[in-house]
């Protein structure tokens, strides 16, 4: 680096720093590029670590969470007495609303065949409680669980929810498989 | 009637068991003889992915084109045209995330936890302004980002804050860098994300608190310019350092500085310095003695940093969760504190050893002690190299925009008679 006439020793020094700089930025995003072997990714909740606390309703930096009840229902067993469904003390084995335990009404009772009924979720109810996701993993198989559903999640840096969740089920996961659903 | 003894029953019978229930199979899925087909949940695809290239093309264009509109056209109004375009889509329409503010924290918890991978995206995010820093200043900030253009945009009665108490204050933003560094290498926190003031604003949702802090920070930004980017940011930390070595900068006059002071009051932000008064030969010694003073004071400030981060290490430690779990469950344990909380309850379901915890705990303290330490001691540092500038700063002959101050906005243009070719 030869100093001319121009160049005096601040400058001089200044571009030395900006060598320094530029060598130590290229080299960094070099190396962590070198690492970098997935698409990036999104959060999610692991449905055999959630205890269906409720924060995820709440905790979402989203008016309406992100989090809604998903039914995988290879694992359901269609029964006619369904505890996610049903509250604590029902009237009766109806679908009447004073009998349901789902706060917003979200769950779809359907008849399929004796004795089998069907449940579905109205995710444009849901609002992500977990009660009763609580209530099937209590008294039923476990196949209602929580999931960021992604055509909602803005997938913030920090999920306001991941930062109070209990059980530690907030996960970041590949954007790849962008879901953990319980299966069979 | 029978669905209440049903309850009962399973309830005695089953409250045994943890409350995190692994898919047991207390029912057997049926089989149906209807020729009913068991249904597939949904999996929306993830939202944000195909805005990955299109962020990235935003990004690039508006730094290049911000660097253009500093230094090329001069023109103040063609930064703020920009400065607003970007405002609404990196901020109302992206929500503002990604940001390279933000991005910080991945690349430096990439760095720290072999187990984490940054996406190709948020490691262009923090580098790209860095890079463009490195060549034309701090273009980024007056143009492309979103948290600074918010603010940008309230700046209508400026006071100037004194020098004496402008660079004391910013070591708040030392701080607040040096806790982001502590908070994402150990994994505890996204803790700009956490505190950001302004993407609440954007999304129109998010916590009260953050909401209302916005709002306090845009009042106060009436007055004083961007006190988020002055006095906060740690991005603007690593920015503002690197904008020192910029290979081209802002310069207030085109031509000589014909020293009319007309652009004196010019900069809301502080970063026009004034012409020193030259240094008389007799002030020589003086100077000598204070820059002894300031090469002393670095290892003591030093030292006095790294201790008082040894004292607070326990308390920045209780960030992360697992300290905090490990705690409540000590407590719990010794019959200290009453009842149970979400967390512990979760922790007792999963049936691991309490003491496995409290290692662990241990483990994060330690971690966090060393981690303290270092913070604490860079804090000295930066203080004492402060120390030194005030005491020994260079003087400059004409009214120049700080190479470090300057946020590249443009506003002194305006104010400068000196014509251009």
């Amino acid at each position: 680096m030869k100093a001319d006439e121009t160049t005096d020793r601040r400058s001089f020094l200044r571009r030395i720093g900006r060598w320094l700089g530029g060598i130590a930025m290229a080299g960094s995003a070099g190396y962590l590029c070198f690492d970098s072997r997935s698409r990036g990714t999104v959060w999610q909740i692991d449905p055999y670590t959630c205890v269906a606390c409720g924060n995820c309703a709440t905790h979402c930096v989203l008016q309406e969470s992100a989090v809604k009840c998903v039914h995988a229902y290879a694992v359901c067993g269609y029964c006619r007495i369904c505890f996610g469904f049903f509250g604590p003390e029902p009237a009766g084995i109806t679908e009447a609303a004073e009998n349901q335990l789902c706060p917003t009404g979200a769950i779809n009772r359907k008849y399929v065949e004796d004795p089998y009924y069907q449940y579905s979720i109205d995710e444009a109810l849901c609002n992500g409680c977990g009660k009763c996701v609580e209530g099937c993993n209590t008294f039923g198989n476990g196949s209602l669980f929580l999931q960021v559903r992604h055509d909602r999640c803005l997938n913030c840096n920090e999920c306001a929810i991941a930062a109070v969740c209990p059980s530690g089920a907030f996960k970041r996961i590949p954007a790849g498989r962008p879901y953990l659903f319980k299966e069979p | 009637m029978w669905p209440i003894v049903f309850t009962a029953l399973f309830a005695a019978a089953l409250s045994l068991f943890p409350r995190t229930a692994t898919a047991v199979e207390r029912f057997p899925p049926p089989e149906f003889e209807s020729g009913y087909e068991i249904p597939q949940p949904t999996a929306p695809e993830p939202r944000a992915r195909p805005y990955d290239y299109l962020d990235t093309a935003v990004l690039m264009a508006a730094l290049a084109a911000a660097a253009w509109f500093v230094l090329k056209m001069r023109s103040r109004k063609a930064v703020f045209v920009l400065m607003v375009l970007c405002l609404l889509y990196l901020g109302f329409w992206r929500g503002g995330c990604v940001c390279p503010v933000g991005a910080a924290q991945n690349v430096i918890l990439a760095v720290f936890d072999a187990e984490y991978v940054a996406s190709w995206i948020v490691i262009l995010f923090f580098f790209a302004p860095l890079a463009a820093c490195l060549f034309f200043g701090r273009v980024f900030c007056s143009s492309v980002c979103p948290l600074g253009a918010v603010q940008d945009l309230v700046v209508f009665k400026p006071v100037q804050v004194p020098a004496w108490l402008e660079s004391p204050l910013r070591l708040t933003a030392y701080l607040y860098l040096g806790t982001t560094v502590l908070m994402a290498a150990t994994g505890s926190a996204f803790v700009i994300c956490r505190y950001d003031p302004f993407v609440a604003l954007f999304r129109l949702s998010g916590s009260i608190n953050i909401l209302v802090m916005a709002g306090c920070l845009l009042v106060m930004g009436i007055f004083i310019g961007r006190p988020y980017c002055r006095f906060l940011c740690p991005y603007g930390v690593i920015l503002r350092n690197v904008s020192r070595v910029s290979k081209w900068h802002v310069t207030i006059t085109p031509q000589d500085c014909v020293k009319c002071r007309l652009c004196e009051d010019s900069c809301p932000f502080g970063a026009i310095r004034p012409p020193a008064k030259a240094t008389p030969e007799s002030s020589r010694p003086m100077l000598k003695r204070r820059l002894a003073v300031s090469m002393a004071a670095i290892p003591v400030l030093a030292a006095a940093g790294g201790w008082a981060g040894y004292k607070a290490s326990g308390l920045l430690a209780r960030v992360h969760p697992t300290t905090r779990l490990a705690e409540r469950v000590f407590l719990e344990d010794t019959g200290k504190a009453e009842g149970t909380t979400d967390a512990s309850d979760a922790f007792r379901g999963t049936g691991e050893e309490a003491e496995t915890l409290y290692a662990e705990a241990a483990d994060i303290g330690a971690l966090f002690g060393r981690g303290s330490i270092l913070l604490g001691a860079f804090m000295g540092l930066v203080a004492a190299v402060k120390l030194a500038q005030a005491l020994v700063g260079p003087g400059n002959d004409n009214y120049i925009a700080d190479r470090a101050s300057c946020l590249a906005c443009g506003r002194c243009f305006q104010y400068c008679p000196v014509d251009r070719k």
